[in-house]
């Protein structure tokens, strides 16, 4: 389903918190329909780059445009398009899990009579419908993660953003949810997701962007930068890329 | 793009009293307290009771707007719940207004069931018109306060101690149990720079018979700290997403 049109694209985005450069003027594009990766290892500046791209933080310099519309200017009409999923599953843990839906209905205007249906819809096709009265307190880590992609997805938005949607889930887990995500992308929604999991970034993304320590490296399809640097798995070709052991993507985040 | 944000408002204001104010610690707050802080006060110095509603409604005021103010702003801001709103299609003020709409209305009807209680039981004659001009702005004046206080500090714990300040500050210095008019006149100055004297005051004038119009002035002052309270807040809150 992926088209030529453009519908992100960055130009010297940059953020400096203080002293710490954490985005150095990136650039790249994302096509409609595409599932777009951002691999790198902690600390490389993913969550930074999504906060820009989502109204959540400013650039320091730079600037993104969205369906066309710069960040800078045209946020709120932007928000209304994209879903996010951040770097963590925040969500009410009071609220059940019809309840949380719903309050997202609310916020983004979708209209009263099809609120309920469409979170119907939505906890039906993550497995959550036979719990969707209990409170997201209750939920598993997997689970919370899962409707929190559901909550994301509420308004139908054009583009999804996804900060790390399977870290720190067990295997099993997920899988079932990366299998979840390769179904949105059968649908045709644009995907931007970031992730440290090589396999992940194999398995669902169309074209990803290596990042490391704000930078980015190179930007390929990972059969093509498999095959650039005549390597059989992309976790060879991320160690010939970066110079990096492996390990550093594997660090799970202290908080 | 405003019709975004009112909704906004509207659903966060609603979600935060279904979820935090209509519970038993918000309702404690906001109303046991000021009951029974005014019940204790008036039998250690039995008098006439009539002359200590006015202090109990502007108390009721102050400690329910004020209730869950900590809880729904920064308890949500540490688990991240109050960034998850910012991602939908509504600005930082309307996120803002929300929160101290949702403590304006559960203030509202913790008011209502304390002044009508203690009306109806004293059979007390108010004026209405007063009641609203003051009671109103008031509501918006200390859930803006709270508001203020909470986006000043990081952590719940630190924003329930800091509005205990002046919390406790105004039910000594505004005429909540001793008139302002019988304070040492140094207090007396400080007590017009706080904006509970005005709401007491009001009160206090809502139920003589003879109408005062300085009613009409306090409510301006309300509206005035009103603004003062309102715009560092949402500055505030507004720095914590650059
Ligand atoms: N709010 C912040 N204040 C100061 N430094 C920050 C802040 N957020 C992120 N950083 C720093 O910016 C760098 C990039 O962080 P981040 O974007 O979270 O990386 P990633 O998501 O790839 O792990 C890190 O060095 C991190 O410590
Ligand atoms: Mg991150």
């Amino acid at each position: 389903m992926k088209s030529d049109t453009i519908v992100i694209k960055v130009e010297n985005l940059t953020k400096r918190y203080g002293d710490i450069l954490a985005v150095d003027h990136i650039s790249f594009e994302v096509k409609e329909g595409e599932v777009f990766g951002f691999l790198g290892p902690n600390g490389a500046g993913k969550t930074s780059t999504i906060r820009m791209l989502t109204g959540l933080s400013k650039s320091t310099e730079g600037d993104a445009s969205i369906l066309g519309m710069s960040v800078k200017t045209k946020i709120a009409e932007i928000k209304k398009r994209i879903g996010v999923v951040p770097d963590i599953s925040n969500l009410y843990d009071e609220l059940s899990a019809m309840d949380n839906l719903i309050f997202m209905a609310q916020l983004y205007g979708v209209p009263r009579g099809e609120r309920r249906k469409r979170a119907e819809e939505l906890l039906k096709i993550f497995r959550l419908y036979e719990r969707k009265d209990s409170p997201f307190r209750t939920f598993s880590r997997g689970m919370k993660r899962a409707l929190t992609i559901a909550a994301a997805l509420i308004h139908n938005p054009e583009i999804l953003f996804l900060d790390e949607p399977t870290s720190g889930l067990d295997v099993v887990a997920a899988k079932s949810l990366r299998n979840l995500i390769s179904n949105l992308r059968q649908q045709g929604i644009t995907i931007f997701l970031t992730t440290h999991y090589l396999e992940e970034a194999d398995l669902l993304c169309d074209r990803v962007a290596i990042l490391v320590k704000g930078k980015i490296l190179t930007i390929d399809t990972p059969l093509n930068l498999k095959t650039k640097t005549d390597k059989k798995t992309l976790e060879d070709a991320f160690i010939e890329i970066t110079g990096l052991e492996p390990e550093v993507l594997a660090i799970e985040k202290g908080k | 793009m405003w019709r975004d944000n009112l909704r906004g408002i509207f659903y966060i204001a609603l979600k935060d009293m279904k979820t935090y104010y209509f519970k038993a610690p918000a309702i404690s707050w906001g109303i046991v307290f000021p009951i029974t802080w005014i019940l204790a006060f008036y039998l250690r110095n039995p008098g006439d009771f009539k002359e200590l509603v006015p202090g109990l409604i502007a108390m009721t005021i102050l400690f329910s707007t004020t209730a869950a103010e900590a809880v729904v702003i920064n308890f949500e801001l540490r688990v991240g719940t109050l960034e998850r709103l910012l991602l939908a299609p509504i600005s930082i003020p309307a996120v803002l207004l929300g929160k101290v709409l949702g403590g304006t209305i559960f203030g509202f009807a913790m008011t209502t069931i304390v002044t009508s209680g203690s009306t109806i039981v004293l059979g007390l004659r108010p004026n209405f018109l007063y009641l609203i001009l003051i009671i109103l702005p008031s509501l918006f004046v200390f859930a803006s306060l709270g508001a203020l206080l909470c986006v000043t500090v990081k952590e719940v714990f630190d924003a329930q101690t800091l509005l205990n300040l002046p919390r406790f500050l105004m039910i000594f210095l505004s005429g909540v149990i001793y008139p302002v008019s019988k304070m040492p006149s140094v207090l007396q100055y400080f007590a017009y720079i706080l904006p509970l004297t005005y709401t007491v005051d009001g009160l206090r004038k809502s139920f003589l018979t003879s109408p005062d119009r300085i009613v009409f002035l306090y409510t301006l002052i309300l509206i005035f700290f009103l603004f003062l309270f309102i715009f560092p807040a949402i500055k505030l809150l507004s720095k914590k997403f650059e």
